[in-house]
This record gives C-alpha cells, structure tokens and sequence, in this order.
C-alpha cells in the first residue's frame, strides 16, 4: 500500500470524486426539501427541484408583466455589463500604476505607502460617499467595484514586477533599452499574464461588491433581484439566481484561464497536468 | 594603444566591510580574463562594477580611456548562470530584440525591410551558436545549455567591447559544458572579443582565455574579518600556469576549489 500522499486517482476516478461533493450536496437538499414539503406543503423555504426548475424556465422565458422583459437576462445583461466595466476600469489602472510602481524606485517611493494606506479603506465604507458623489445611478456601482479591487490589483503587480529576476532588467540595459523600452518590451509582456491571474483572484470580490451596490440601489441587476424577491421568502427565484451568478462566475474565470494559456504560452509551460 | 579595461586604484566598501581593496588591473582588447577565487572573494563585484551596477567607493575604472558609465549598457555584454534570457520572447525574438531597441527608441519594434534585415543578422548569429533550428521556440523548451548559447547570441548580436560572463555554465552538465568551452573559445577569436569570465571551477579557469586572475585576501585578520578586502594574488597569463604554479594557488587557504586535486593533463 502507497501513502496516502502518492496515491493519484486516475482519470474516471478524478472526475467521481470531482462531481460527489455536488451529488451529495444535491441529495442532501433533496431530502431536507421533501421532508419539509411533507409536512406543510407551501412551504417555501426549501422549494423541490422541480418547483425550482418550473421558476427557472419561468424566469429565462416569460417577459414580465410590468416591463415585459425577460426578467432573467435583463438582470444578468445588467450585472455583467458593471461588472466588466469596473473590472476592466481595475485591470487597466492596476497595470499601468502596478507596472510604475514596481519598475520606477522614484515613483515607488513617492507613492506606494499612500496605494497601501488606500488599500485598507473599507470600500462599504465609502459607498455613501460614492453615492452622494456619483448618484444612485451606474457609475457609483462601478466605481464601488473600482475601489474594490483596485488597490489589489495594484499592489499585486507592483509585488510581480519587483519579482522579475534582476538579471533581466539588467540583460536588457546591455542590449541597450532605455527606461521606456524596458517597461514596454520587457516589463509590460511579462506581467500581463500576471495581470489575469490577479483579474481571476479578485473576480470574487468584485462580484461581492456589484451585489452590495445593487442591494441597496438599483433597479435591475441579479443582486436587485434577489434582495427583491427576499421580502416574499422567494426560494424559488433566490436559489436559481444564485446558481446562475456561480455559473457566471465559474465561466468568466474559465474563458480568463483559457485565454491565457492560449495567449501566453510561454507562461504557462511547466504547470501541473499540461 | 589604450587599454580595454583599466582599474586604478580601486576600493569596494559596504559599511565597514571592505571587499576589493587597492585593485589595480590593466586589460588589452583581446584578452580573455578567467576570474577564480574562494565565495565572497569579490569576484562577483568585480563583474558588477564593470557592468557599472555598482561604482567604486575609491578609485576610478576606465573603459577604453573613458570613466565607465555608471549604469550597464550596450558596450558590455553580459551572460549571467541564470534568468539571461528573456522567457516570453521566441530564440529568434531574445537575438532581434537589441538591434529592435537600437533601431526604434520608442517602440522597440521594427517593420518591413529594416526587421528583415535585423532578422538575418540575428538567423546568422544563432546559426554560429546552433540555434539555427530552434528560432521559433521559447526558452523553457530549451535545454540548460541551449538557453545559454541563446544568451550568449543575445549579448554578441550587438558587438559589445567587453564581454561578462558570470558563471555561466556552473549550472550545466560536465560533457555540455566542454561542448561551451569550444563554443566560447571560438566566438571569442572570430569576434575579437575582450572577455572577462568569473567560474567557481579553477579547471575551467586553467583551460579557457589568455589570462588567470586569482582573488582572494591580501591581509587578513582572524578577528575582524571584514577589515580587509580582497584583490588579485595572482596574475597568470595561461602559457606560465606549469603545475607548480597551479599547485600553488590551489594550495593557498581559501582559494576556489581547493579540496579538489589538479587534474591530470590541465598543466600545459
């Protein structure tokens, strides 16, 4: 007998274990829900599957009948389109202030202790604020994402760029390259993959604020909705939704992995299982 | 005619640690330096002073009669034993990035007949290496030696006046590092390069270049180490290092790679 630590499943085996988590999960909320559903019938707090699969072909299907919109892809179309705005908005100031910061010692030492004072700033904290400033409209939600993730991204790259090995910086003054030529043939190539790495570990937060701000104000938007429909006890609108923002998630970050590997393939040579 | 490299008088302190001390060294173009001596001898500051990394805290460098400027540059060459080359550049785009940063001070790139010109220039130079069959790989799908002929490519591509070499083949095997040996020698005459290469391995050292320079202590003192620094003890050319002489500095306390006995056939 191996240990432990030197027994790999193999590849049927890798994708049973992969999916028992789920099924045990699914199994469990079965039996809660019918023994639930068994002794009061409306109840609503653990709809069964097929009341949740009836809402969801409810929701993706039927336009509503105040807007006449289909509620589901109004909402998602809305939370996606802030999320990509603040998330991109983040990865484009977190690369050129990250990249600044860590390859110019003049720039890093005027301004990295303030990104870092920044950085501790609750940004619930500072949702009144944005929403006094920027209104209750679109741009205070993404500009919550914005003071989100930004510092992070920022201190994340600057951490990345100082890690480049010296010997390259150096490498590339023998062949002649000025400040700028560094930064943009040497310093720029070699952290933009480092940049959706921190785009992927922070998607998490950013989703986590998008639902705040439309918790509090909004109009449409997933997190509008289900705070929405919390005051009916909706289960059956709540647990969907929720499934669908974690679907949503787990996409984003799979395409941000893919193009990545495609794209940077010199990166991603010598990882685990490739 | 002026020397290649002159160090007059040179002192490198760090606080009260003093590392090279009354360093005087005359270097003619075309000579090969091997550069031995025990770990923290100041061979590496001596490399690092020439790049220009660090300047002397007394004492002057010259490069061709010309105070060496202060920050490296493209008159000095440089393979280092690791990370000298770049990883998310193909073998051909490491060799055409100097003469693209030469060329385009503020894309770093070329187009139309100016790249394909600088790209013949660098297919020549990696086929002097033999790299001419991998131009479109990256360097992680290289071997240890291949990525250290690529480096090498790298640095001469742009004709530098002095060429480092700071332990570049400490990492690779014994059989690949002879096949370097021959690879460096011959670049070295056909490019009438100026050399200056630090190695742990005294052998190596013996076998490679036209001139021997042992570091280690001048003075030393058991209770304050540091007040010392270190400087050449020997100033070999390769023609003289008989056995005796080999002896002698293998002999000396400190000096690299003293537990190992000279080998058979190294004396000439």
């Amino acid at each position: 007998m191996k240990r432990l630590i030197n027994q790999r499943p193999g590849r049927v085996s890798t994708a049973a274990l992969a999916l028992l988590p789920f099924v045990v999960l699914a199994l469990f909320y079965m039996f809660a829900s019918d023994a639930r559903l068994a002794e009061n019938p409306n109840d609503k707090l653990l709809p069964s599957f097929s009341t949740l699969a009836e809402s969801f072909v409810r929701l993706t299907t039927e336009p509503s009948q105040r807007t006449g919109e289909i509620l589901l892809w109004q909402d998602t179309e809305a939370s996606l389109r802030r999320l990509a705005q603040g998330v991109g908005i983040s990865a484009a100031i977190g690369l050129i202030v990250g990249v600044a910061l860590g390859a110019i010692p003049l720039i890093r030492s005027g301004f990295a202790p303030f990104v870092a004072v920044l950085s501790l700033i609750p940004p619930m904290a500072v949702l009144p604020v944005l929403f006094i400033v920027f209104g209750l409209g679109e741009v205070s939600k993404v500009v919550l994402i914005v003071v989100g993730i930004t510092p992070f991204i920022v201190r994340d790259l600057q951490q990345r760029v100082q890690e480049l090995p010296r010997e390259l910086i150096i490498k590339a003054q023998t062949l002649g390259a000025n400040s700028w030529q560094i930064v943009l043939r040497v310093i720029l190539p070699q952290v933009v993959p480092r940049l959706i790495d921190a785009v992927r570990l922070s998607l998490g937060t950013a989703w986590l604020f998008l639902i705040s701000a439309e918790a509090i104000a909004a109009t449409e938007g997933l997190g509008y909705r289900i705070f929405l429909v919390r005051r009916y006890l909706a289960m059956d609108v709540i647990l969907p939704y929720v499934v669908w923002i974690t679907l949503l998630a787990y996409l984003t970050d799979f395409l941000l992995k893919q193009t990545s590997r495609r794209a940077f393939p010199w990166y991603h040579t010598g990882e685990p299982g490739r | 005619m002026t020397p290649r490299i002159r160090f007059e008088n040179v002192w490198m302190t760090y606080g009260d640690q003093v590392v090279l001390e009354r360093l005087n060294l005359t270097v003619a173009p075309g000579e090969f330096c091997t550069i031995v001596g025990a770990s923290g001898c100041g061979k590496t500051t001596l490399l690092r002073l020439l790049l220009g990394e660090e300047t002397p805290s007394r004492g002057r460098i010259l490069l061709d009669g010309e105070p060496l400027p202060a920050e490296p540059g493209p008159d000095r060459g440089i393979v280092f034993q690791r990370y000298s080359v770049f990883p998310h550049l193909s073998v051909l785009g490491n060799v055409l990035l100097g003469l693209e940063l030469r060329a385009s001070p503020v894309t770093g790139r070329l187009l139309g007949a100016a790249r394909r010109n600088a790209q013949e220039e660098a297919v020549a130079m990696l086929e002097a290496v033999g790299l001419g069959q991998a131009l479109s790989k990256y360097p992680t799908q290289l071997s240890g030696g291949m990525q250290q002929r690529l480096a090498l490519a790298q640095s001469l591509v742009m004709h530098p006046r002095i060429l480092l070499l700071d332990e570049p083949f400490g990492a690779l095997d014994p059989g690949i590092r002879r096949d370097m040996h021959e690879l460096v020698l011959r670049l070295w005459r056909e490019n009438n390069l100026t050399v200056f290469m630090v190695t742990h391995d005294i052998r190596e050292g013996f076998y490679l270049g036209t001139r021997l320079l042992v570091f280690d202590k001048l003075r030393y003192d058991p209770d304050e180490p540091q007040a010392y620094g270190a400087g050449i003890t020997y100033d070999l050319p390769i023609g003289q290092a008989d056995s005796e002489t080999l002896a002698a500095v293998l002999g000396r306390p400190g000096a690299a790679a003293s537990d190992r006995p000279p080998a058979p056939g190294l004396q000439r």
